[in-house]
């Protein structure tokens, strides 16, 4: 089984791409990009964000995955909401409310703030080294679950009898204390569908103790599938180190695409940019086989494809490679209703309160 | 003189004492599908917007969560960007405190909103300076009281440039921010978010005249209400704003009935219920400063006096300063209407300015209110979740649409169009599209 995620932020990756994009901050091109992914049977969406850097308009991740929740069934919605400048506390709410508006189809991406212009835009620190800001992501995603669990499932009562609309040992204070938070709770905003919303990491040198200790899946950008294989191999070892089944965190890979039989050229045209994972730049037959030796060969469990231009590069993925895979059994047609977890493979959690502790706040 | 048109903004029954959620018809205060009932009745009403209340840490009473009003709500541009999806004119306005948030990414926020909703955001200005909800958040409660009314001055700048911007290069250096680089949006179709404000001393009524698009108010009864209007309208024109440019808009709750008879005992039902035994003695622990659950609620108020210096209540606005005059007051009243009991005294002291009658007296009522200059609409708080909003729309809508002070149909898409607001101007001539 192949996991199939598309990665949509504005008009593509690809800088070019904005000179001759349509109106991408209208609510309707958004909830068209979703559609047509849903109905290709993708299984998430990365709405991928960051407060500066790009080269043309984009609107807040976690807004475009609410607006479009309501009204695109199905697929599952990945916000990237960075965690160097933006309060914990806020994070959790965002994304559990994302998971109720969504019915449970939400995640989060967690990503670091690593440039100057990010920290200028804020003006309350300096930009910081990765292996700093990756220590300081492992504080806030712990801080955003623990908010997660802080309400448990049960605990609004409705008690007409006694006047209580809560039993209040079952919310729970998180008491955080590290080096960069402290964060009392609990959250304004009960337990989600999911309880846990799905939270995706991308690997990096740095980033792998968050992996470890949080990420339900990875993204690995490599060059090849030996590279793909060896990023792998290093997530599920550190998975495993920390205690954790490597089976329970899946692995994909990051392949940027542009498709058709003009494809190269029409890139050629867009102006030069650097490949950040494996591209390609071809049929749909073409990059059907890569995603089968990928996932074959043990180098992932499933890929993240870039459109390098949208929403025209969306298309043939939806048309001809989603279909493709199902045809080589490398994927199955779901039947709707699953909550993005499901579709993963991943259980509700227990909650972290009930686990550990016996009495309540 | 042309009759006024009514304001109507909808307020949704959560984390409020008015919300009665023991009522049989009473859902969910946090499932999306209560969101999308009450925002679509809204709409169906021609509202001029929804509202979300926000609170950045649970209530406690006495060291413990307050357990007796609802507790929980979702986050609020989120669900507002949810609801955004399944309603196309109504207005979407939310409290953000700007206090435990940064201008740049609350500018950002409020754009998005305002793109993804086709020019409906509204933002209600909050700032607060306690270290209770501080401490969920890095900063933790570093804001001087004093500084509330310059911080949100120097939020509100700050993010209107950046919404003016047209994703030039914005520098900004000032006491509480300091940050420099450019917004990722556009200006928004409404140029930037409407804005609400709801301070009401002296520095919030000069910060509402100068900067706010609407006002709540709390002043509900028709004299301090005039005087309030007279008050916040009296101040626009040193600021360079005409009187039309600002709506003020108190809460107010109602209650229906076929007859005013019926109406009467509807409304006493709806006020008996929001004071249940536990919450009567809650509102007087909060007075009084004491643990006083050894009451009956259907008793006298208590003998002993306040403890002037208990703050037994963290995480909600306190009104009354003086604990000892309000005690003192409560039990002259109690003995003035006969012997009241604590509930009684409670249901009394907390009920708001609420419109009841039939329909048509309601619709009367109102529109006199608005009529007579004591406020151009209202922001209407029901007492149901999802329903509490379905009567008023089907009978009083119809009502004051006969009287002429109520539209029949949206005259614009955006939220400045049902204001009848200006949109404000960006800041040079290139306008990026979106």
């Amino acid at each position: 089984m192949a996991y199939l995620a598309v990665e949509v932020s504005g008009a593509g990756r690809h800088p070019g791409a904005w000179r001759r994009a349509g109106p991408v901050l209208t609510p309707g091109y958004h909830v068209e990009l979703a559609a047509t992914a849903a109905r290709a049977g993708v299984d998430f969406l990365a709405l991928g964000d960051s407060f500066a850097g790009q080269e043309g308009p984009t609107l807040d991740a976690v807004a475009i995955a609410a607006r479009v929740a309501p009204v695109v069934p199905e697929i599952g919605l990945v916000p990237t909401v960075t965690v160097t400048h933006t309060e914990p506390f806020h994070i959790s709410k965002a994304i559990a409310t994302l998971d109720l508006v969504s019915s449970g189809r939400a995640g989060w991406e967690v990503a670091v703030s690593r440039t100057a212009a990010e920290a200028e835009l804020f003006g309350r620190k300096a930009a910081a080294p990765a292996a700093d800001l990756w220590r300081e992501a492992a504080e806030a995603a712990e801080v955003v679950v623990r908010l997660w669990d802080s309400w448990e499932d049960d605990a609004v009562i409705r008690d007409a009898a006694t006047g209580r609309y809560i039993d209040r040992d079952k919310l729970h204070y998180i008491d955080f204390t590290g080096e960069f938070f402290s964060v009392k709770g609990p959250s304004i905003t009960p337990r989600s569908p999911q309880a846990h919303p799905l939270v995706v990491v991308r690997e990096e040198p740095d980033s792998l103790p968050v992996i470890a200790a949080w990420a339900d899946v990875v993204r690995v950008a490599a060059p090849d599938l030996a590279a793909a294989h060896a990023a792998r191999d290093r997530v599920r070892a550190a998975v495993a180190a920390a205690g954790r089944d490597p089976e329970s965190v899946a692995v994909l890979l990051d392949i940027e695409t542009h498709l058709g039989a003009d494809a190269a050229r029409e890139l050629d045209a867009l102006g030069p940019l650097e490949p950040s994972s494996l591209r390609v730049a071809g049929s749909a037959t073409a990059l059907v086989d890569v995603i089968e030796e990928a996932v074959r060969g043990g180098a992932a469990d499933g890929v993240t494809l870039v459109p390098l231009v949208l929403p025209g590069g969306l298309h043939p993925i939806a048309d001809e490679v989603a279909p493709a895979l199902v045809d080589r059994e490398l994927r199955t047609t779901m039947p709707p209703g699953f909550t993005l977890r499901e579709r993963f493979g991943l259980a509700r959690p227990a909650n972290f309160f009930t686990a550990t502790t016996i009495s309540g706040v | 003189m042309a009759t006024k048109q009514i304001h109507l903004a909808a307020h949704f029954p959560g984390v409020n004492n008015t919300t009665v959620w023991s009522d049989p018809q009473a859902g969910s205060q946090t499932d999306f599908g209560s969101f999308v009932h009450f925002a679509q009745t809204a709409e169906r009403g021609l509202f001029d917007f929804l509202f979300l209340a926000e609170g950045l840490r649970l209530r406690e009473h006495r060291g413990k969560i307050h357990d007796l009003d609802v507790v929980g709500r979702p986050d609020t541009l989120t669900v507002l960007n949810a609801i955004a999806a399944v309603t196309t004119h109504l207005g979407l306005g939310g409290t953000i405190n700007t206090t435990f948030n940064e201008p740049y990414e609350l500018a950002r926020q409020f754009a998005s909103l305002d793109h993804l909703s086709g020019g409906r955001a509204a933002w209600n200005l909050v700032t607060s300076s306690d270290a209770f909800t501080g401490e969920n958040f890095r900063r933790g409660g570093f804001l001087k009281p004093e500084q509330r009314y310059d911080r949100a001055q120097e939020i509100l700048d700050a993010a209107r440039e950046l919404w003016l911007s047209d994703r030039q290069p914005v520098e900004h250096r000032g006491e509480q921010f300091s940050f420099s680089g450019r917004l990722t949006l556009p200006s928004t179709p409404q140029g930037h978010p409407v804005l609400i404000q709801s301070g009401d001393s002296d520095a919030g009524r000069e910060f509402g005249a100068k900067t706010a698009d609407a006002i709540f108010s709390r002043h509900g009864t028709l004299e301090s209400g005039q005087a309030f209007y007279a008050d916040l309208k009296g101040r626009m024109p040193k600021y360079g704003r005409r009187r039309e440019d600002l709506s003020i808009l108190p809460a107010t709750t109602f209650a229906l009935g076929d007859t005013e008879a019926e109406a009467q005992e509807n409304g006493h039902r709806i006020r008996t219920a929001q004071v249940s035994p536990q919450t009567a003695i809650a509102f007087l622990e909060q007075v009084w400063g004491r643990d006083l659950s050894a009451y009956d609620p259907d008793g006298p108020l208590p003998d002993i006096d306040p403890d002037p210096g208990a703050e037994i209540t963290r995480g909600r606005v306190r009104h009354e300063k003086d604990p000892m005059a309000v005690a003192n007051s409560w039990r002259e009243l109690a003995e003035a209407k006969g012997g009241l009991s604590i509930r009684e005294l409670i249901v009394e002291t907390t009920a708001r300015q609420s419109f009841v009658g039939t329909p048509k007296q309601v619709a009367r009522q109102m529109d006199a209110y608005v009529q007579g200059d004591a406020s151009d609409g209202f922001i209407l708080v029901p007492h149901l979740v999802p329903g509490g909003l379905d009567e008023f729309v089907e009978k009083v809508i119809p009502e004051l649409q006969d009287l002429g002070s109520y539209r029949t149909e949206y005259t614009g898409p955006t939220l400045r169009d049902h204001l009848g607001l200006a949109r404000p101007e960006v800041a040079h001539e290139t306008r990026a599209t979106g």
